[in-house]
């Protein structure tokens, strides 16, 4: 089981060897609502921790989505532009958002762990 | 229209409904309002062109003007609109708007006559100014009351007809933009066949401690579901109707935002509402600018704000711009300079620092569906 962890932001980020699968939470889908739309970065960029990298739109508004590790995209989730709605029905699974070559491993170290999460967003109310 | 404010936020009286259905409820224009239920706001937006859906407006402001002796409520208003109110016959309802001295609208509104008195029905973050605005302009011919504790409905969608009928039955034959008093569950309500989804529906106003058990009936109903805001948004953009602080507002004429057609034939000709010299002058010769439908291809979403841009030269700016569930794509609304806004014109909106391209287009952008008999 690989280890997924948590930005203060509501993305998560999901860790295999150097690479790391990022997406966004329940919470964070259940907050946004209905995604029709969402704008992913492509294969190469060069993407820094805390940067904007990706927007998703939902019925009401636009919401950037900001990396949660340095490093450099190595796959976006094509898919999602012909199945947007994947973001709220499979946040953690179909809807991820991209991939990434971990340019530095600590960068995960400031991140929250599952349970940390869990008591973040209860404490969101 | 959500907007920081201070102290608690009001309720309508379908807050208690609200909550017991899971609406996640946001402020709106000083009120905790439902800006969507658990379905979502595709569904309800869907429910509602394909079914029938309840909306809770009660924060909207009703006002009452009634002719003191020897006066005519009609005549008064029509200082204060330009539209025409004196014509209206006792039942017929509306469109008009509140002008200032510039010609720019203060609010939208609708109007109808009962033959004894007119009833307004004004946006909710407006209320209280319009409010001020009509007092001191027409407390000397007209009884004003505001009657803000109402509640306003509105039941909309190819449905609401039989939905409504099953409890009023003489609802059925009334005609788009008509009005009567009727009983439902022993209530006395005002209905108008009425709305703001382009679709076919009815508003229908309720005595405060009547709007809870009326919604609860309509609710029961097998072709109704509540729809918050947000749905209400999408459906009302869908239809090129305008929404007051963002397709309309004290900069805006009715000539620039294309509501020509609510403007009576006399009235364009004899004036006599705030700013009918810059409106018939822009009747006249052409306003500086147009409200205009907009169709960006692919699927980034232009919202408020947006630039619009030829050949790197901005000529106006998008109003309203969001993801329309019926077509399947981004829909927007905005404003050009008038040189530029023929259909079929070609823009760029820039959207978070790049250029998307796009079409002007022709609205509604999904046809009208109003009940003419």
């Amino acid at each position: 089981m690989a280890d997924v962890k948590y930005s203060n932001e509501h993305e998560w980020i999901r860790v295999e060897g150097d690479i790391g699968t990022v997406g966004i939470s329940q919470y964070a889908q259940e907050q946004l609502g209905d995604v029709v739309f969402v704008d992913v970065p492509a294969a190469g960029r060069k993407v820094a921790k805390g940067e904007s990298v990706a927007v998703v739109e939902s019925v009401k508004a636009a919401s950037d989505i900001f990396s949660p590790a340095s490093g450099e995209v190595v796959e976006a989730n094509a898919a999602l532009a012909e199945t947007p709605g994947d973001v709220n029905t499979e946040p953690m699974g179909k809807g991820w958002f991209f991939r990434l070559r971990l340019a530095n491993k600590a960068d995960l170290d400031g991140l929250m762990d599952q349970a940390a999460y869990d008591a973040f967003v209860k404490s969101l109310g | 229209m959500t907007e920081p404010v201070a102290g608690p936020l009001k309720r309508t009286p379908l807050h208690a409904l609200h909550k017991e259905l899971g609406a996640r409820l946001v402020p709106f224009a000083s009120y905790e309002m439902p800006v969507q239920y658990p379905t979502g706001i595709l569904a309800e937006h869907a429910q509602t062109r394909t079914a029938a859906g309840l909306f809770d407006v009660s924060h909207m402001g009703q006002v009452r003007l009634t002719a003191k002796r020897g006066h005519n409520a009609a005549k008064a208003l029509e200082t204060l609109v330009p539209g025409d109110i004196a014509g209206l016959q006792a039942g017929q309802q509306r469109y008009t708007q509140f002008t200032n001295d510039d010609g720019g609208i203060l609010d939208d509104l609708m109007v109808t006559s009962t033959g004894d008195h007119l009833l307004l029905v004004i946006n909710a973050a407006c209320k209280d100014a319009d409010l001020a605005h009509i007092q001191k302009h027409l407390s000397a011919t007209c009884e004003i009351e505001p009657m803000f504790a109402r509640g306003l409905l509105a039941l909309q969608g190819p449905q609401a007809a039989p939905a409504l009928a099953r409890l009023a039955p003489s609802v059925a034959n009334m005609k788009f933009m008509t009005g009567a008093f009727v009983v439902i569950d022993g209530a006395r309500c005002y209905v108008t066949r009425s709305g703001y989804t382009g679709g076919d529906g009815y508003e229908i106003s309720t005595p405060a401690d009547a709007t809870d058990p009326i919604a609860r009936k309509l609710l029961a109903q097998p072709e109704v579901k509540p729809i918050g805001l947000g749905a209400r948004d999408s459906l009302r953009l869908e239809a090129g109707l305008c929404l007051y602080g963002h397709d309309i507002d004290t900069t805006t004429t009715p000539i620039e935002a294309v509501l020509l057609w609510s403007i009576g034939k006399d009235r364009r000709a004899q004036g006599g509402f705030p700013g009918a010299a810059v409106i018939q002058g822009q009747i006249a010769s052409g306003a500086p600018r147009k409200r205009v439908g907009i169709l960006p291809e692919g699927n980034a979403i232009a919202r408020d704000g947006a630039e619009i841009v030829i050949a790197g030269k901005v000529v106006g700016k998008i109003t309203s711009g969001g993801f329309s569930p019926t077509l399947g794509r981004a829909i927007a609304m905005g404003y050009v300079e008038r040189a530029q806004s023929a259909n079929g014109a070609k823009v760029d909106l820039i959207v978070r620092g790049k250029p998307v391209p796009a079409e002007i287009v022709p609205m509604p952008f999904v046809k009208h569906a109003y009940y003419r008999g």
